[in-house]
């Protein structure tokens, strides 16, 4: 009885390594290891034949009973399970074996060899178990290997996941603050921007102020004048009625008439300046209406001219006019088309009356007369208006950049920059075109055109 | 006596011609009138002699202005009495102006009965 015993006590050393929790008994560890401790002294007792034979036996019979019982019926014991398996065919034979030949001897004398074939085919089978058992733990321990190695990677994923959605969020933090301060620049920009647009308006009109005045100035004077003359008629047609002189009164009535008509239109001329202005400074873009383009173009070329020549003495330049008489009226915000005529015009003027055009003129040995032309034509479809100086002209280099927001070649303060692209911008808005032509050293042509529809 | 007057302003012609209407028709006064500084040169250059003997002249206009024209006509015809008629009676002009040799400076609006009194001076 020494190799079931044996068997126990292994048996019982595994269990005690690999019970699973909770602990079947209170002292699973200690219980287990008292077994074992019976097992080995049942299993000397066995081998030395010291003990009566059937009681070690039947005590042995009892540990392995309580043993199998025990791990068949625990689940904490479940691993013992398949060693169960394969020892009960050999622990139940060398059992019965046991007992048969202390019982009965003569009986089992006759089918010992029965008994020990047995027992061969139940070790082969304890063998087959064990192996098969190993192999199965053995996949099982790769399947936990594998399982285990996922859980790694998917602890290191989550890690990662974590790691990447708090980066995420720092990423996006900064991004929204970044958008915030784009957005706050963007509308510091934009009030920037209508301030220099503002300015660049009031810049404009400022230049104009003398002109504007002297403009005003002159037609109010023929207002003046020709009403003290009708006064004086007035007197004279008093005493040509009391003569009675009716040719005398049919003149003097006439001239009276001529003189009232010199009244009004000088008085709308000057109205016409002081409305232009005020439109020309009103903040809120205006409405688009039926405008008489040449009568814009007249007016503000003069207010240019007048400006100009008011705020620097020694400037002097012709201004030539063509305007075509069969312009239709064009539906546009007037203020704003006279806003680019105004700039065209000033630019114009100030390209005359540098030294460079002057310069250049008078080193090909003609005589330089500045002068700037306006014209208008109308086409088919469309009427263009041509601001043409005949001053150094623009290179090509900055030809293209010339519509571009605060480029300018005055000197620092002279100019805001923004004229010209606001004008392209004006005639853009109106569905036009705004282009120009440049030779240098004869002068530069800025075409606007713009749909007559 | 035939009197020249330059301005860019075409109403003016209407305003003398009227002002002066008496001394037309009895004081022997001819007035022609020029809208540019060039027009004004062309007049002068009609004849020779010029008949003109005075010139009134605007300073702000397009292309010559009133002082070039002054200057023009000093060197020319430095017989030729040339007074100016300004909107711009400012020191700066009014010192040129008499530097470059006019006679006199009249301010606009016109006092016509200084004018006047010039012209008769002239006619007597
Ligand atoms: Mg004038």
């Amino acid at each position: 009885m020494a190799l079931e015993n044996l068997i126990a006590f292994f048996l019982l050393n595994y269990l005690r390594k690999n019970f699973d929790k909770p602990e079947p008994f209170p002292n699973t560890n200690r219980l287990l290891i008292i077994g074992m401790a019976v097992a080995a002294f049942l299993g000397l007792l066995g081998a030395s034949d010291v003990g009566p034979r059937f009681l070690t036996s039947l005590l042995s019979l009892l540990l392995m009973g309580a043993l199998i019982y025990g791990i068949l019926t625990l689940p904490s014991f479940s691993k013992g399970r398949p060693i169960v398996a394969a020892i009960l065919p050999y622990v139940s034979i060398t059992f019965l074996a046991e007992f048969g030949q202390i019982l009965f001897p003569s009986t089992y004398s006759g089918v010992e060899a029965l008994f020990e074939t047995a027992e061969f085919f139940a070790f082969i089978w304890a063998v087959a178990q064990w192996w098969i058992s190993r192999r199965q733990r053995k996949a099982l321990e790769v399947q936990r290997l594998i399982a285990e190695q996922k859980e790694r990677e998917l602890v290191l994923t989550e890690k990662i996941k974590a790691q990447l959605e708090i980066e995420v969020a720092e990423r996006t933090a900064d991004l929204t603050k970044q958008k915030e301060e784009l957005e706050k620049a963007l509308t510091d920009l934009k009030a920037t921007q209508e301030q220099l647009i503002l300015a660049e308006k009031m810049a404009s009109l400022g230049e104009l102020t003398a002109g504007i005045a002297h403009e005003i100035q002159n037609p109010l004077n023929f207002v003046n004048n020709f009403s003290e003359l009708n006064h004086e008629l007035l007197d004279e047609l008093e005493q040509a009625a009391e003569k009675g002189d009716t040719d005398e009164i049919k003149e003097i009535i006439q001239d009276l008439k001529n003189n009232e008509e010199k009244i009004v239109s000088h008085g709308k001329r000057a109205e016409g300046i002081v409305k232009s202005m005020l439109q020309h400074s009103r903040k809120e873009s205006g409405k688009k209406e039926p405008t008489d383009i040449n009568k814009l173009a007249d007016e503000y070329l003069r207010l240019s001219y007048h400006g100009l020549r008011a705020k620097d003495k020694s400037f002097n330049a012709t201004y030539k006019t063509d305007f075509d008489p069969n312009l239709p009226q064009l539906e546009v915000v007037s203020q704003d088309i006279g806003r680019v005529l105004l700039n065209l015009i000033n630019n114009a003027f100030y390209a005359v009356g540098g030294k460079e055009a002057k310069e250049a003129a008078q080193s090909r040995g003609g005589e330089y007369v500045p002068t700037v032309t306006v014209t208008t034509k109308k086409l088919p479809k469309k009427v263009e208006i041509r601001v043409i100086d005949n001053g150094p002209g623009i290179p090509d280099e900055i030809k293209d950049k010339i519509f571009q927001p605060f480029f300018t070649t005055k000197p620092t303060g002279q100019g805001t920059g923004l004229g010209l692209s606001l004008s392209y911008d004006i005639v853009k808005g109106h569905g036009g075109e705004l282009r120009l032509q440049s030779d240098l050293g004869k002068g530069t042509e800025f075409v606007i055109s713009l749909p007559s529809i | 006596m035939k009197i020249l007057i330059v301005d860019d302003e075409r109403d003016v012609e209407m305003l003398f011609r009227q002002k002066f209407r008496k001394e037309i028709k009895t004081g022997g006064l001819e007035l022609v009138f020029a809208f540019s500084g060039q027009q004004a040169l062309d007049i002068l250059s009609e004849t020779d002699p010029p008949q003109v003997v005075y010139v009134f002249s605007d300073i702000n206009m397009p292309g010559m202005t009133g002082l070039e024209l002054l200057e023009k006509v000093k060197t020319k015809f430095p017989n030729i009495n040339v007074s100016m008629i300004s909107a711009y009676g400012d020191t700066e002009n009014y010192n040129k102006a008499i530097k470059s040799g006019a006679k006199e400076f009249f301010t606009k609006p016109i006092d016509f009965d200084s004018l006047r009194k010039e012209i008769t001076a002239l006619l007597n």
